[in-house]
């Protein structure tokens, strides 16, 4: 029977936000685990390696941080603009567009004292992101031309971009491949093994850096924008409801514009942490996939920032533990992972109204009883 | 010789936990006029859906003219002569009334003879209940009344003995009430039983033999109407004695503070719907404005709040000019020049039902001190603020940390209300201020707007309901088409008069 009607107010505020999120993902693992076996492997060694790689060593948990990192960007991205209803797509474009701001910030002004380069620099991905943002923002606004779309098809166009960026115009004229110049290596962003060196511990290379605590800020800034301010507030109003928000007098194409600035802008922001963080220069598709990842964080992280924070590192143990096992495994790909992930978007996305409404009926019939008791 | 053709024994329904109908008893005589009174949500209208077989009860038992019967479809109740007009009609709009009646009943008749039997069969029909229907007229040019009709008459062609109507005169003229009412007692006299769901206690009193009144999903009474009275009935609907009429002090006239002149205003589908409308408002009164739904009454109040573009003429406010068709002060902006607006459809545009109670509170006020301050929100402010208003206002529950769509829709109302009323406003535009609401709360809402007027206010109300218009205003103009077709001093007006001229029948 689908048609359980259960009185949302009797809800406990868990069992929506966690117990139903954990199911879940416990199916979504669950069939994941048939499809390793299915592959010929054993599914509980998979489990075993993908923790030991994610957690069992230091460098790995690094590891797991710095994808965490990424997908905190591309998830609060996604759940900011979808607090205005509107379904940015498009991170992965506005990431990449972001780097280049990161890029052409701190290499032109890399005289600066190193910390404003940095601020600079992180000013310059939030912006270059929020204005490759703007334009499906505005065309939404003004033109009613649907974001899904106009995100989808900038991504390829950010894509071209860069690549005729890298190819033509920034690329270091030194060798063939579409990447540029490394930036000078005293504005890099401090690693983790720099932190590790100081604590007297030495570990091997990580890609972990300082950029995970500006990511840890970033979910900070999206919790204080969206419920403690006035524009979280004009947001979420044109969200729910346009209707009333024009009665209200707050200006939906006003919002969607703000909302999608600061969602590309924080998309941009995964370039701080590549770019100044990393690989120290912009190689050709370093966004790779995260942008479109971030939709599944913010999902299953119900578009707030509690929730984005364990998602990212969910994401970030599969991405880390997941290259685990496919170098042990030989059987399991790289792409199997790719099927897991898209298993995770599919039962905590589309079909995450599967069992909602059986949890929920049966957790408030539970306290019923024991109140009634 | 009285028989019972419809009984029902223990019905039992519920939606998750919503207990929609407790053991409910209902027997209803055959060639009866029957009503079922009750508030919004009481169970009507799931008790009729049960016996028009929408719904299948929990348990319980339907008897019809004493025989155990199953329904589970319509078709079974259909089959078993029972007939239903829906509060929404179920018509195809570009097809005759001939070809909505055989709609889905057509068997064989479609072509030929049959065709023409099922024809003679209709205009025979039409002429013992004098229905006066073309059946070669399309629906889309009929008016609500006549559609209504169509559906009466499908329900018969198809055998009905029994119809159950919801709420059959909410979209209807005083007159076409009349004539239904006509119709529904000839087709008594004839033989057939009618189900008459309402929450409007007039018609009770006009038309039914025998009254049932729910409340709250329970049967709390049955009576004979002649035993009965207006007073009792709203009682027995509410569980506690209810003041029907409006207690108003006598007019105190201030100045013309609003004023429109020559005001035209289109819809989203560049249609006029408002035409060369003039009105002025002055301090301390309420100007009413009569009308069937959908004579531009929306559109008017949007263009006044500042939500809809003025296509021609302009709107002023303390002598200012604040729309016209090249400029037009947003509603913030009005908000804060003293004019409040409690929108018609509450859902749609009053309040966000997924936000909080208390952000509803602050809702088009949220960037004012104290809720904000450099556009940082002071929620404890606004948790202290809701607290209070909501005591005032007697929202329930009164908890602002509630999702807003676990009110009713009377503490709904009371709570865009509470919010409009709260910053004293010198204009207020109201339209349907009571719809969905029940009866308790209307007391409530019209004492309120009774206040505001007696402290200065002007106020501007649109109501389909007639009794509201005439209980509250101290003038009342009437919208046709989009134009004021009358105006009249809300003394020795009678809804005949207001009806004729909704109904688009001038002077």
């Amino acid at each position: 029977m689908s048609n359980i009607v259960v009185d949302k107010s009797k809800v406990p505020w868990w069992v929506s936000n966690v117990i139903v999120p954990l199911v879940n993902l416990t199916l979504a693992l669950l069939v994941s685990g048939l499809f390793v076996f299915i592959a010929g492997e054993n599914p509980v060694e998979a489990v075993k390696l993908i923790i030991y790689g994610s957690f069992g060593y230091i460098q790995g948990f690094a590891y797991t941080l710095y994808y965490t990192t990424n997908f905190i960007f591309t998830g609060l991205a996604f759940a900011v603009a979808f607090h205005c209803r509107l379904f940015n797509i498009g991170g992965e474009g506005q990431a990449y567009i972001g780097g280049l701001g990161v890029f052409l910030v701190a290499i032109n002004l890399s005289f600066l004292p190193v910390p404003i380069v940095w601020l600079l620099a992180i000013f310059g991905a939030f912006l270059f992101g929020a204005a490759w943002a703007y334009i499906p923002a505005y065309l939404q606004s003004k033109r009613g031309s649907h974001v899904v779309i106009t995100t989808i098809m900038f991504n390829f166009i950010a894509s071209s971009l860069m690549i005729f960026l890298l190819v033509d115009v920034i690329r270091d004229t030194n060798q063939m491949a579409p990447h540029t110049v490394k930036l000078p290596e005293a504005i890099w962003l401090p690693s983790f093994e720099a932190f590790s060196g100081i604590l007297g511990i030495k570990i091997r290379y990580s890609p972990l850096n300082l950029t995970f605590l500006l990511a840890i800020a970033s979910l900070f800034f999206v919790w204080f924008l969206i419920w403690k301010t006035k524009w979280g507030y004009e947001m979420r109003a044109v969200g729910h409801n346009t209707q009333a928000a024009i009665y209200a007098g707050i200006s939906p194409h006003k919002n969607i514009i703000i909302a999608m600035c600061i969602s590309g802008g924080l998309a941009g922001l995964l370039g701080v942490n590549e770019i100044l963080g990393v690989s120290h220069k912009i190689q050709a598709g370093f966004p790779a996939g995260y942008g479109f990842t971030g939709i599944a964080v913010a999902l299953m992280g119900r578009n707030h920032p509690i929730g984005i924070l364990p998602a990212a590192f969910l994401f970030g143990i599969l991405y880390q533990g997941g290259s685990e096992v496919t170098f042990e495994m030989p059987n399991i790909t790289r792409y199997m992972f790719v099927a897991v992930q898209g298993l995770i978007i599919l039962f905590s996305g589309a079909l995450e109204n599967l069992f909602r409404p059986q949890i929920e009926s049966f957790f408030v019939r539970r306290l019923n009883r024991e109140v009634s008791a | 010789m009285v028989s019972p053709i419809l009984e029902l024994t223990n019905i039992n329904k519920s939606f998750g936990h919503v207990h929609a109908n407790k053991n409910i008893n209902l027997t209803i005589n055959k060639g009866t006029i029957h009503g079922i009174i009750g508030e919004n949500g009481a169970g009507k209208s799931t008790l009729m859906s049960i016996v028009f077989g929408l719904y299948q009860a929990n348990s319980g038992t339907i008897k019809i003219n004493e025989k155990e019967i199953k329904l589970r479809s319509p078709r079974d109740s259909i089959i078993n002569g029972i007939g239903m007009v829906h509060q929404h009609f179920m018509l195809v709009e570009n097809f005759t009334v001939l070809e909505n009646i055989i709609l889905g009943f057509e068997g064989e008749t479609v072509f030929g003879e049959k065709l023409e039997k099922a024809k003679k069969d209709l205009e025979k029909l039409c002429e013992t209940y004098n229905f006066n229907i073309d059946l070669n007229a399309t629906i889309s040019d009929l008016s609500v009344g006549f559609r209504q009709r169509v559906e009466i008459l499908k329900s018969l062609y198809r055998g009905a003995e029994i119809l159950i109507l919801d709420e059959p005169t909410g979209v209807l003229t005083p007159q076409e009430v009349d004539e239904l009412f006509k119709i529904l007692r000839s087709l008594k006299e004839e033989g057939k039983t009618i189900v008459l769901i309402t929450h409007k206690l007039i018609e009770i009193m006009d038309l039914t033999s025998e009254v049932s009144v729910m409340r709250q999903g329970e049967m709390v009474g049955h009576t004979k109407t002649k035993n009965t009275n207006k007073e009792q009935l709203a009682e027995m609907m509410v569980g506690r004695s209810v003041l029907l009429r409006v207690d108003k002090k006598e007019i105190k006239k201030g100045e013309i503070i609003f004023k429109v002149n020559n005001l035209s205003v289109k819809d989203d589908l560049d249609v006029t719907r408002v035409k060369d409308v003039n009105l002025e408002i002055c301090s301390g009164e309420i100007l009413g404005i009569a009308g069937v739904t959908g004579n531009g009454q929306t559109e008017l109040l949007e263009a006044l709040s500042g939500i809809r573009k003025v296509e021609s003429g302009n709107i002023e406010l303390f002598g200012e000019k604040i729309s016209d068709q090249d400029n037009f002060l947003n509603p913030r902006m009005l908000k804060e020049k003293g004019l409040a607006h409690v929108p018609e459809d509450r859902q749609r545009m009053g309040l966000i039902s997924d936000f909080k109670a208390c952000e509803n509170l602050i809702f088009g006020y949220h960037d004012q001190e104290p809720f904000s301050k450099s556009s940082i929100l002071n929620n404890k402010e606004i948790k202290e603020h809701s607290k209070k208003v909501m005591q005032e206002y007697d929202v329930r529950p009164s908890s602002p940390t509630l999702t807003t769509s676990n009110f009713s829709g009377g503490n709904q109302q009371k709570i865009i209300l509470s919010r409009e009323l709260n910053e004293n406003p010198k204009v207020l535009l109201v339209g349907q201020p009571t719809r969905g609401v029940d009866i308790g709360a209307i007391e409530f809402i019209h004492q309120r707007l009774i206040d505001m007027r007696d402290r200065g206010a002007a106020i501007l109300l649109a109501s389909v309901e007639l009794d509201e218009i005439l209980s509250l205003s101290d003038r009342i103009v009437v919208m046709f088409d989009g134009k004021i077709v009358g105006e009249k001093e809300n003394k020795n007006v009678t809804d005949r008069e207001l009806g004729l001229l909704m109904a688009g029948v001038s002077e």
